[in-house]
C-alpha cells in the first residue's frame, strides 16, 4: 500500500487485522503527517503521541494474540476538543478552560477506546462550538487544506481539516446547527449528524443541550458508518439518549442503493442566495440519483424560513445557561482574585477575560431572550417554531424517504471575510439548522468542485428520526456513482500541502 | 421588538457576570439590536395554538436506580481548582448575601 | 417598644395584634434520605470528609449530565399524596439561573410552573384557651430540586459571611435531592399565627417521618423553613410581604413569625412602608436582619431543563404509591387516643414530648399502656430534657422497657431498681441484663437473709420492738428503713414489713 496516511479507515483496519501493517506503523505515519503539515493547517490543538502509540501497541498485541477486534481497531482519530478525555487537555477552543484536564472520559471517548480506535489528539474548533469558520478559536484559526487562505468551516473545522489534510482518517465532530456537516461540505469530506439522542452527549461540553449531537466524520461514507456504529447507542448517563437499537448504518452504507427510493428536494433550501457552482453541482447530483433509480420530487417546508430566527434564540438561550459554570471557582481560569475583589467581581472579570467576543455576544443575547418579560416573545415563540418545523418535516417524510439540499449556500469563504458580520456568518447554517431543530439525522457528502472557485461542494441528505441508515443508503449510492465517474474520491484532488 | 439600550446591555452584563468594557457596551447594544431585528421574524408566526417543543425526541420517565456509585477521589475533585484550602475549594469573599 | 442594633423597632405582640391581621406563608425545604444524590450516584451520607462525595455530575464539570433518581421522584409523589395533593400527569424540570459559588453549575435544577404535586392541604391543631382548634393549611405545590454545597466563611471576626476574607466550599451536599413544599397564604389565624406556623412545620415533620422519606433533622439542616409574612389592617387589602430565611428549628418558626409581626407593625404604625425583601433570622437574638431587597432581585431566567426529559407518572404508579402510604400522624393520634383511653391534653403532651411513637412501640412489645407512658413521659423525659435532646435520641429502647417491665412483674426488680437500670442504660453500661449483673441489682427475696437483717436492725434499736409490740405499729417504718438501707434497696419493702410484724407477733 502507498502512503499509510492517505488510506481510508476501513482499508487501514483491514491491513492491521491481517498484519499487513501494524497499528503502531499506522499511528506513527499519521503522527509524522501531523508534524509535516499541521503547521500550515492547524487542525490539532493537542496531540499526545505517546498515548496514541501506546494504544496502538495494545492493538498490535491483541492482533498478535488473535483477539477478535472491532472493524476500526488500530485506526487513528482526531477528537473535537469539546469532548472530555480523562487526563488530556480539553478546552472547547476557549481560553477559560486552558489547562483543564478532565478527571473523566466522555461516553464517546469510552466507546472509541472500547473499539480500539487510536485517539491522536484534540482538534480545533470555534470557541464553545460557536461559529461556522473555526476562526473563533482562542488558539488561532484552522486553515482549509484546499486553500489555506480559506476557512475549513465550523465549528468542527479542526476535525474536517484533519481529514482533508490526511492527518487522520477518522474524526469526531459535534453538530448543533451544522458544525459537522458544513465543515464536511467545505473540505470535501463526509460528516453525519445522527438523530438527536443517537450518540451520547455525556462528556460533550454543552453548547445548546436540545440541539447538540456528536457524530462521525471521515473521508468515505463507509468509514463514517463504521465510526457511527462504534459510538452510537443508548447511554444511561445521558437522559436524552434513545433507548432503542441503532439502525444498521454499516449494512446500509454497504448496500448503497437508491432504487425505488423517494427523494424530496426541499424547495426552500436552494435557489436564491446559493452560489451558482453549488447549485450546479447540486442539480447534477440530483440527476445522478435519478439515474440510479430514485424518484426525485419537490417538497415544500414553509416554516423553514423561520428556522434561522428560532435557532439564534434557542441556541444563545441554552448556551447562556450552559456556560454559566465557567466562573473561575472550581476549574479553569480565574482573574482578579486579589483578596480585595468579591466573588461576583472575580466571576465577572474571569468571564470577561476568558470568553471571546462571539461567546460573549451569544451569552448576552441568550440572557436577554430568557429574561423576564421577554421569554414568551423569544424563547417560547422559538420553541413553537420548532414544532412547526418538525411538522413540516413529518409532512414531507410522509411523501418521501429522505430529503435533500445543498449543505451550505457557498463554498469555503476567505478567512476574516465574515468575522465582523455575525448575521452573514449565521447565514452559512441556513440549510443545516432545520435538522437540529427537529432532532432528525443528516449527512453531508462531497459532490464535486464549484467551477468558479474549484472548491468542494457538499450535498445534504436528511432522514426521519431514528432512520439514520437511510442517510447511508442514499449517500453510499451517490458516492459510488461519483467515484465511478471521477475514477477516485474527490478528496484525492486536494492540493499537496 | 424593543431596542436594546446601553443600560440594558450593562444590566445583561451583570446578570451574565461579564465585566464589559465601555466599548463593548456600545458594540453589543448595536449588534444585539441588529441580531434581534433579524430574528424578530419568528414573531410573525401566528402560533397561539402551537405547543412549544423543548425536546426533539419525545421521551418521558428516564430514571436511574437509587444506587451509590464511586465518587471521584478528593485529589481528582480538587485537582483543577484555582485555589484550595483545608480540602475545600477556596473562593473570594461573598459580599452580597443571597 | 424595643430597638435593635440594626435600627429595627419592635412593638409588643399584643399591641400589634390589636391593630393588624397577619397573613403567613411557609416554604419548607426537605432533604430526602435517598442513598444516592438527585442526579448522580454519589452518596448522601452526612458528615463525611469534605469533597469526598463528589463526581463530574454533582461538581457540574463541563460535559456532565444529570439523570433523575427514581426514588426521589417516588418520595416526592408520596409526600404529595400524604399532603392531599394532585399528582401532575406530566411535568418538567426547569433551570433556575443565578450565580453563586456553592452552586456548581451556576443554575439550580428545580421545577418552575410545572410542579410534580399541587393543590393539597395539611390540617394542624393548635391549643387555645378554648381547647384545641384545627386550621387547614393549604399546600400550593411540592416540587423537586437539588441542594447546594456548603460554604464556610473564613477570616474576619464572626465566621459569618460579612467581614469574611474568603470562603471555602465543600460540594458533598451539592446535588442532594431537595423537596420544596410551599403553602398557599394562610389567613384568619389572627394572634395564633406563630402557633399555627409552628404547628404546621411540626405536623409536616411528623408526616415526613411517618413516610420515612427524610430524617427531617432541623438542627442538621435536612429540613429548613422560610416564612413569608405580611400585615394589614382589618378590612384593608393585603400588605407587602417579607420573606424570612434561615428559620431552622420549630421554636424559631414561632419566634420568627412573632418578631416579624412586631417589626412590621412598628413600621406601619410609624406611617412607614414594609419593603418586599429577604430577611435572615438569627437563632441567638430571635430577630431577623434585612438581606437582599426583592426590588433589585435576580432575574432567574427559568426555562425547561433540556438535559432531562419530562416526568409523567402513570396513574397506576401513583395509585400503587397511595396504597402503600403509612398511617398519617393525625389519624394515628386519633386512634391511639381511643386505644389508650386518654384525653386531648394527655395526647398532646405525649405528642409534644415526642413520646408517641416510642410508647406505641413499647406497647407493641407487650407492655401495658400505662406503664409504657409512665416510663417515657416520666423518668426518661426528665433525663432527655436535662440533656436537651429528643427522647428518641436517648440510648433506651422500647425493647429495654419491655425487659425491665417483665422483671418488675416477676418481682425480680422494683421501681427503684428499675430506675437504676435505666441510669445504667443511659450511661452506656451495656444491656439490661449486663447492668443488672454488674450493678448487682436484684430484689432480695430470700426470707432467711431478710430475717437476719431484721434481727440485726432490732438488736440495734431494742426500744423500737417494744413500741411496736405495744401497738405503735407506725414505728415499724424505722426498722423497715434500716433493713432497706442494709440491703441497698434490693429488698421488697412490703415484704420486710410483713416479716417484721410476724417476727414480733403483731398483726395489723
Ligand atoms: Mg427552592
Ligand atoms: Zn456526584
Amino acid at each position: 500500500m502507498g502512503d499509510l496516511f492517505r488510506q481510508n479507515a476501513s482499508v487501514l483496519a483491514n491491513a492491521i487485522a491481517t498484519k499487513e501493517v501494524s497499528a503502531v506503523e499506522v499511528t506513527q505515519a499519521h503522527l509524522d503527517r501531523i508534524s509535516a503539515v499541521d503547521g500550515k493547517v492547524h487542525a490539532f490543538l493537542h496531540v499526545n503521541a505517546q498515548a496514541a502509540l501506546e494504544q496502538a501497541k495494545a492493538v498490535d498485541a491483541k492482533v498478535a494474540a488473535g483477539t477478535t477486534l472491532g472493524p476500526l481497531a488500530g485506526v487513528p482519530l482526531g477528537l473535537k476538543d469539546v469532548l472530555a478525555m480523562k487526563g488530556e487537555p480539553t478546552t472547547a477552543g476557549s481560553k477559560i478552560l486552558e489547562g483543564w484536564r478532565p478527571p473523566y472520559d466522555s461516553t464517546v471517548v469510552q466507546r472509541l477506546r472500547a473499539a480500539d480506535i487510536v485517539i491522536l489528539g484534540k482538534t480545533n474548533m470555534d470557541e464553545f462550538a460557536m461559529g461556522s469558520s473555526t476562526e473563533h478559536s482562542a488558539y488561532g484559526a484552522t486553515h482549509n487544506p484546499w486553500d489555506l487562505d480559506r476557512i475549513p468551516g465550523g465549528s468542527g473545522g479542526g476535525s474536517a481539516a484533519a481529514l482533508a489534510a490526511f492527518e487522520a482518517p477518522l474524526a469526531i465532530g459535534t453538530d448543533t446547527g451544522g458544525s459537522i456537516r458544513q465543515p464536511a461540505s467545505v473540505t470535501g469530506t463526509v460528516g453525519v449528524k445522527p438523530t438527536y439522542g443517537g450518540v451520547s452527549r455525556y462528556g460533550q461540553i454543552a453548547l445548546a443541550s436540545s440541539l447538540d449531537q456528536p457524530g462521525p466524520c471521515a473521508r468515505t461514507v463507509l468509514d463514517t458508518a463504521l465510526l457511527h456504529a462504534a459510538i452510537a447507542g443508548h447511554d444511561p448517563m445521558d437522559s436524552t439518549s434513545i433507548n432503542a437499537p441503532v439502525p444498521d448504518v454499516v449494512a446500509a452504507a454497504k448496500r448503497a442503493d437508491v432504487r425505488g427510493m423517494k427523494i424530496g428536494v426541499v424547495k426552500e433550501l436552494g435557489g436564491e442566495g446559493y452560489q451558482a457552482g453549488v447549485s450546479q453541482r447540486y442539480a447534477e447530483a440530483l440527476e445522478i440519483l435519478q439515474s440510479l433509480g430514485a424518484e426525485v420530487i419537490e417538497v415544500s417546508c414553509p416554516s423553514f424560513e423561520y428556522a434561522l430566527g428560532a435557532y439564534y434564540l434557542i441556541l444563545p438561550s441554552e448556551a447562556s445557561s450552559n456556560l454559566a459554570r465557567f466562573d473561575g471557582m472550581r476549574y479553569g481560569l480565574r482573574v482578579g482574585d486579589d483578596g480585595n475583589n468579591g466573588v461576583e467581581q472575580v466571576m465577572s472579570m474571569t468571564r470577561e477575560a476568558g470568553f471571546g467576543p462571539e461567546v460573549k455576544r451569544r451569552i448576552m443575547l441568550g440572557t436577554y431572550a430568557l429574561s423576564s418579560g421577554y421569554y414568551d416573545a423569544y424563547y417560547g415563540q422559538a420553541q413553537k417554531v420548532r414544532t412547526l418545523i418538525t411538522r413540516d418535516f413529518n409532512a414531507a417524510f410522509e411523501q418521501v424517504d429522505v430529503l435533500v439540499s445543498p449543505t451550505a449556500p457557498t463554498t469555503a469563504f476567505k478567512l476574516g471575510e465574515k468575522l465582523d458580520d455575525p448575521i452573514a456568518m449565521y447565514l452559512n447554517d441556513v440549510a443545516t439548522i432545520p435538522v437540529n431543530l427537529a432532532g432528525i439525522g443528516a449527512m453531508s457528502l462531497p459532490i464535486g468542485l464549484a467551477p468558479e472557485d474549484g472548491l468542494p461542494v457538499g450535498f445534504q441528505i436528511m432522514a426521519p428520526a431514528m432512520a439514520d441508515d437511510r442517510l447511508y443508503l442514499a449517500g453510499g449510492a451517490l458516492e459510488a456513482a461519483l467515484t465511478d465517474r471521477w475514477g477516485h474520491l474527490l478528496i484525492e484532488e486536494a492540493p499537496e500541502l | 421588538m424593543t431596542s436594546i439600550s446601553r443600560a440594558d446591555v450593562a444590566h445583561l452584563g451583570r446578570l451574565a457576570r461579564l465585566e464589559l468594557t465601555e466599548s463593548e457596551l456600545d458594540h453589543y447594544s448595536e449588534q444585539l439590536d441588529v441580531i434581534l431585528q433579524s430574528v424578530a421574524r419568528i414573531s410573525e408566526v401566528a402560533a397561539d395554538d402551537i405547543p412549544p417543543m423543548s425536546h426533539p425526541i419525545p421521551m418521558v420517565n428516564v430514571f436511574r436506580d437509587d444506587v451509590v456509585k464511586p465518587s471521584l477521589t478528593r485529589q481528582e475533585a480538587l485537582a483543577a481548582a484555582p485555589a484550595t484550602e483545608d480540602d475545600r475549594f477556596r473562593v473570594p469573599r461573598i459580599l452580597d448575601e443571597e | 417598644m424595643t430597638t435593635t442594633s440594626h435600627g429595627d423597632v419592635y412593638i409588643p405582640f399584643d399591641e400589634a395584634m390589636s391593630r393588624y391581621e397577619p397573613i403567613i406563608g411557609i416554604e419548607t425545604h426537605v432533604e430526602l434520605g435517598t442513598n444516592s444524590k438527585m442526579w448522580c450516584g454519589c452518596s448522601t451520607d452526612f458528615g463525611s470528609d469534605a469533597n469526598t462525595q463528589v463526581c463530574p455530575v454533582c461538581l457540574g464539570l463541563p460535559g456532565s449530565m444529570p439523570v433523575v433518581n427514581r426514588v426521589a421522584v417516588e418520595s416526592t409523589i408520596r409526600i404529595g399524596l400524604a399532603l392531599n395533593c394532585n399528582i401532575a400527569e406530566w411535568c418538567r424540570f426547569a433551570r433556575k439561573n443565578y450565580f453563586y459559588p456553592d452552586m456548581p453549575k451556576d443554575y439550580q435544577i428545580s421545577q418552575y410552573d410545572e410542579p410534580l404535586c399541587y393543590d393539597g392541604y395539611l390540617d394542624v391543631t393548635v391549643d387555645t384557651p378554648d381547647g384545641p382548634q384545627v386550621f387547614r393549611v393549604e399546600i400550593e405545590r411540592v416540587h423537586m430540586e437539588e441542594d447546594t454545597g456548603k460554604l464556610t466563611h473564613t477570616g474576619g471576626a464572626t465566621g459569618r459571611i460579612h467581614g469574611a476574607e474568603y470562603s471555602l466550599v465543600d460540594y458533598n451536599r451539592a446535588g442532594i435531592p431537595l423537596i420544596e413544599i410551599v403553602t398557599k397564604t394562610v389567613i384568619g389565624t389572627g394572634s395564633l399565627a406563630p402557633e399555627v406556623a409552628k404547628a404546621y412545620v411540626k405536623e409536616l415533620r411528623d408526616v415526613m417521618r411517618a413516610l420515612g422519606v427524610s430524617d427531617v433533622r432541623m438542627e442538621e439542616g435536612s429540613m429548613r423553613c422560610d416564612v413569608n409574612l405580611s400585615l394589614n389592617k382589618p378590612g384593608d387589602g393585603w400588605g407587602t410581604r417579607s420573606e424570612t430565611k434561615n428559620v431552622n428549628s420549630l421554636r424559631s418558626v414561632e419566634r420568627a413569625v412573632r418578631s416579624e409581626i412586631e417589626r412590621q407593625a412598628s413600621v406601619l404604625d410609624n406611617g412607614g412602608r414594609v419593603i418586599q425583601e429577604t430577611r435572615h433570622f438569627h437563632e441567638d437574638t430571635g430577630r431577623s436582619t434585612s438581606g437582599r431587597s426583592k426590588e433589585k432581585a435576580e432575574d432567574y431566567r427559568y426555562f425547561p431543563e433540556p438535559d432531562l426529559v419530562p416526568v409523567a407518572p402513570s396513574r397506576d404508579w401513583v395509585e400503587e404509591l397511595r396504597a402503600g402510604l403509612p398511617e398519617m400522624p393525625s389519624v394515628k393520634r386519633a386512634r391511639l387516643k381511643e386505644e389508650w383511653n386518654i384525653n386531648d391534653f394527655e395526647l398532646a403532651s405525649l405528642a409534644n414530648s415526642g413520646a408517641l411513637d416510642l410508647v406505641e412501640a413499647t406497647i407493641a412489645f407487650g407492655v401495658d399502656s400505662v406503664a409504657a407512658r409512665k416510663w417515657w413521659t416520666g423518668e426518661l423525659l426528665r433525663v432527655a430534657n436535662e440533656q436537651g435532646v429528643e427522647l428518641e435520641a436517648l440510648s433506651v429502647t422500647p425493647h429495654d422497657i419491655q425487659q425491665v417491665e417483665s422483671l418488675i412483674t416477676s418481682g425480680a426488680l422494683n421501681d427503684k431498681l428499675a430506675r437504676q437500670v435505666f441510669e445504667g442504660l443511659l450511661a452506656g453500661e451495656g444491656t439490661v441484663e449486663e447492668i443488672i449483673a454488674t450493678r448487682g441489682l436484684a430484689v432480695v427475696s430470700d426470707d432467711g437473709a431478710l430475717l437476719a437483717a431484721i434481727d440485726e436492725a432490732l438488736a440495734a434499736a431494742p426500744d423500737v420492738a417494744e413500741k411496736i409490740q405495744s401497738g405503735k405499729i407506725q414505728a415499724a417504718g424505722a426498722v423497715v428503713g434500716a433493713v432497706m438501707k442494709a440491703t441497698k434497696g434490693q429488698a421488697d419493702a412490703a415484704k420486710v414489713r410483713a416479716l417484721l410484724l410476724e417476727r414480733l407477733g403483731v398483726s395489723e
